[in-house]
């Protein structure tokens, strides 16, 4: 019991996907507009989560390494088929307001990130606790983010009317109090992203505290650097459909090979681009000996 | 064909794939350091989406349809566009050495990028037929590309200024993508 107590704490606060990881931003910028469409968007995504973790660690030892990915792509997919239509029978308004960010809950990086990272090497226990932990963790940010945004952009909360706006002053003794006035850009596309970029600025700021207290601040922000090109993250970029390089063994097995294949990668990439580098600054040269 | 216009500017430049639906984020964020380099994965990205908008309409057409098995859309999509990626990528390699040294680095970056999903998901959603979804697909990464290339080219600009120290990095981005958002807005009065 202890441990899915500590698997649900670390997806809520240690490894928060969104505050904490920076993972899953499309759907995080996409259906935020309000926070009850934040919080519908959070637990579909947990709902998903949860069960393709049960069911991708109870598969763990009958996959092979070499043809994970489409096995995962496709549990995924199969559980947010059937979320889907549900959502279509039981909650028209919610699959109304989320439109097509459901199906696209398949290619969250949070769910294929979790399947990768630890449901094909752990028990099914942990593992279903883990994406109820990260599935909450992610509903949480998600709200927050709607509440915020839906305050700032319409002065409600939940749909029901907080700020006195003209529309809907508040009233003191007889007197109309209507001080606020709803910036709507916050509820459309640009709000978002300054939202967003308030959010990773405040991330920034705990990070560089915490790294001059000494702090170790790595997981901040671990989930999505700016640099897709040499980050070696599983949940996201460098993921091929047929793993070649995979051994033909069951999955997980043979991770310490993969890690250490990937670092020589990563050197191999990094050796490239400084060639490419200095080649450009030979012709630089040239070119100025030339002029 | 006037349709077909209307169809290429709406998700080209008025819903624009990443500054309205917000698709295809994480390489938008990640791979605009440098304008060569969106270029490139704005390249990779129209040629990834055109190919799949076409085969994930002529499947659905031909045989989701006639077996009446639409419901499985998302899961064959998916498997198709990742199987697509894949082959695409062996296939450069094998014929065309040349474009996959210039392409090849950004294929595994796409293979399951919500946008190539999103403009296959939004083809059947909006009925659109195989001509119609392959000029979808075209000017939808096309406006994906042309946005990558405007924020690379601001970040080129942006690299020596003095940034206030924690919205160094990722927040300045975010900041400067939310400009071009509300400049990308003015165009919803074209249609």
């Amino acid at each position: 019991m202890n441990s899915g107590k500590e698997r649900l704490i670390n997806g809520i606060i240690k490894e928060n996907p969104t505050f904490v990881l920076m993972l899953g931003m499309c759907p995080t910028l996409a259906v935020t507009t309000s926070a009850i469409n934040g919080l519908g968007m959070g637990l579909t995504t947990t709902v998903v989560l949860a069960l393709s973790n049960v069911f991708i660690s109870l598969l763990r030892n009958i996959i092979p390494d070499k043809v994970r990915i489409p096995a995962f792509i496709v549990i995924i997919a199969s559980f947010v088929t059937m979320l889907e239509l549900l959502l279509e029978g039981f909650l028209p308004s919610l699959y109304a307001a989320l439109g097509i960010y459901i199906p696209l809950i398949v290619v969250n990086c949070i769910i294929l990130g979790r399947a990768e990272a630890y449901a094909s090497k752990n028990p099914v226990f942990s593992s279903f606790f883990d994406g109820l932990g990260m599935g909450l963790g992610f509903s949480i940010a998600l709200t927050c983010i709607g509440a915020v945004r839906e305050l700032l952009g319409a002065g409600d909360l939940f749909g029901f009317h907080i700020m006195p706006t003209a529309d809907h002053p508040w009233m003191f003794g007889g007197k109309e109090i209507a001080f606020f006035t709803p910036a709507s850009i916050f509820v459309l596309a640009p709000g978002a992203f300054f939202v967003l970029a308030c959010l990773t600025a405040i991330q920034n700021k705990v990070k560089l505290e915490g790294e001059k207290k000494g702090k170790d601040m790595s997981k901040i922000g671990s989930g999505c650097s700016e640099d897709c090109m040499n980050c070696g993250e599983e949940g996201c970029g460098k993921r091929r459909f047929y793993d070649t390089e995979a051994g033909e063994g069951p999955v997980g097995k043979k991770e310490e090979q993969k890690t250490e294949q990937k670092n020589i990668e990563k050197q191999k990439i990094a050796e490239q681009q400084k060639k490419a580098e200095e080649k450009e600054k030979v012709k630089e040269r040239e070119e100025e000996n030339n002029e | 064909m006037s349709e077909l216009i209307i169809i290429a500017i709406g998700s080209a430049l008025v819903s624009n794939v990443v500054l309205s639906q917000f698709l295809g984020l994480c390489p938008f964020l990640g791979v605009s350091k440098k304008v060569e380099t969106a270029a490139g994965m704005g390249t990779a990205v129209i040629f990834v989406i055109t190919l799949a908008s076409l085969v994930c309409s002529v499947i659905y057409e031909f045989l989701l349809q006639p077996l009446n098995i639409t419901y499985l859309q998302t899961i064959v999509f998916i498997l198709l566009i990742a199987a697509l990626v894949q082959f695409v990528e062996m296939f450069l390699k094998k014929y065309m050495p040349p474009l996959y040294e210039s392409l090849g680095v950004y294929l595994p970056l796409i293979t399951t990028n919500c946008a190539v999903l999103g403009v296959a998901l939004t083809n059947v959603q909006k009925t659109y037929g195989i001509l119609k979804s392959v000029v979808n697909g075209f000017s939808t990464a096309l406006g994906f590309t042309i946005s990558i290339i405007i924020l690379a080219g601001i970040r080129e600009k942006m690299e020596h200024n003095d940034v206030p120290a924690p919205f160094r990095g990722m927040p300045i981005v975010l900041v400067t993508a939310g400009l071009m958002a509300i400049a990308f807005c003015g165009f919803s009065g074209l249609l």
